[in-house]
């Protein structure tokens, strides 16, 4: 008998489980206001044009278990010449109440197109890390992270 | 209160690029945070970050509310000659904060 009690404590276990990971499945999905505010937040700091892929590599952890001091980093490929070199790195979120994290100024006296930081990520989200260079083309790379303690949340 | 910060300014060689790191103490209140009465506590955030190098800006960065409490800030420079850096904060309220470092050539 008590080993039946056992068995029916792990069923519920199981579906607690299976009912919890539909709604994960959806807060992952992006809604396409989103996705939008995003690319806008990104058009209005270029300028009107959308960055292309590459050249940019934002490192974060890509499962971040608490979201009130996530470490990330920018890396951009330039030699950091005066002649070609990377002006401004800028970070982006989706998700959180207000889609900029992140803006820095760089010259070629950095010698390394690189920055890091810690950031507040509000809950799963699409991130997005731009740069643009002395020839004025821009770079991006967007990055998805699952967030499972949120920052904003305790009062 | 006084404002705390850890700076590291590595020792260099002619040409070689370090990191620099700074962080400054600071809450970082986003401004989208309630009080215990439900009240949305006012932001009061480190907006705007600055390193010169014997004056000239070596790098810059503005700050949002995503920035984590205690913003951390690293970067590299290439380290040409000895001399002094300078960094600033500036933020909500009237907050700034000035620190100096020598850089030193080995």
């Amino acid at each position: 008998m008590s080993t039946l009690r056992r068995r029916d404590v792990l069923a519920s276990g199981t579906l607690l489980v299976l009912s919890v990971r539909p709604m994960q499945a959806q807060s992952q999905s992006q809604s396409p206001s989103l996705a939008s505010a995003l690319a806008e937040a990104v058009r209005a700091w270029s300028g009107g044009n959308m960055p292309r892929d590459g050249r940019v590599t934002l490192d974060i952890a890509p499962l971040v278990d608490n979201g009130n001091a996530v470490p990330i980093s920018v890396r951009v490929v330039s030699p950091m010449t005066e002649a070609d070199h990377v002006r401004e790195i800028a970070v982006f979120n989706e998700r959180n109440p207000q889609r900029e994290v992140l803006r820095c100024e760089l010259s070629a006296a950095n010698g390394r197109a690189e920055v890091s930081s810690r950031i507040r990520l509000a809950t799963s989200q699409q991130l997005v890390a731009v740069a643009r260079l002395s020839d004025g083309s821009l770079w991006q790379q967007r990055v998805e992270v699952l967030v499972t303690l949120a920052a904003c949340i305790e009062g | 209160m006084s404002t705390r910060t850890l700076i590291t300014v590595p020792a260099a060689r002619r040409g070689e690029i370090v990191e620099i790191r700074a962080m400054i103490g600071h809450p970082m209140e986003t401004g989208h945070r309630p009080d215990s009465a439900g009240r949305l506590l006012p932001r009061d955030i480190v907006t705007r970050f600055e390193c010169r190098f014997e004056g000239r800006m070596i790098f810059a960065a503005d700050l949002y509310p995503a920035v984590a409490a205690n913003p951390y800030l690293a970067f590299a420079m290439r380290a040409e000659r000895s001399g002094t850096l300078q960094f600033s904060w500036s933020g909500d309220n009237g907050f700034v904060h000035t620190e100096s470092r020598p850089l030193t050539l080995t």
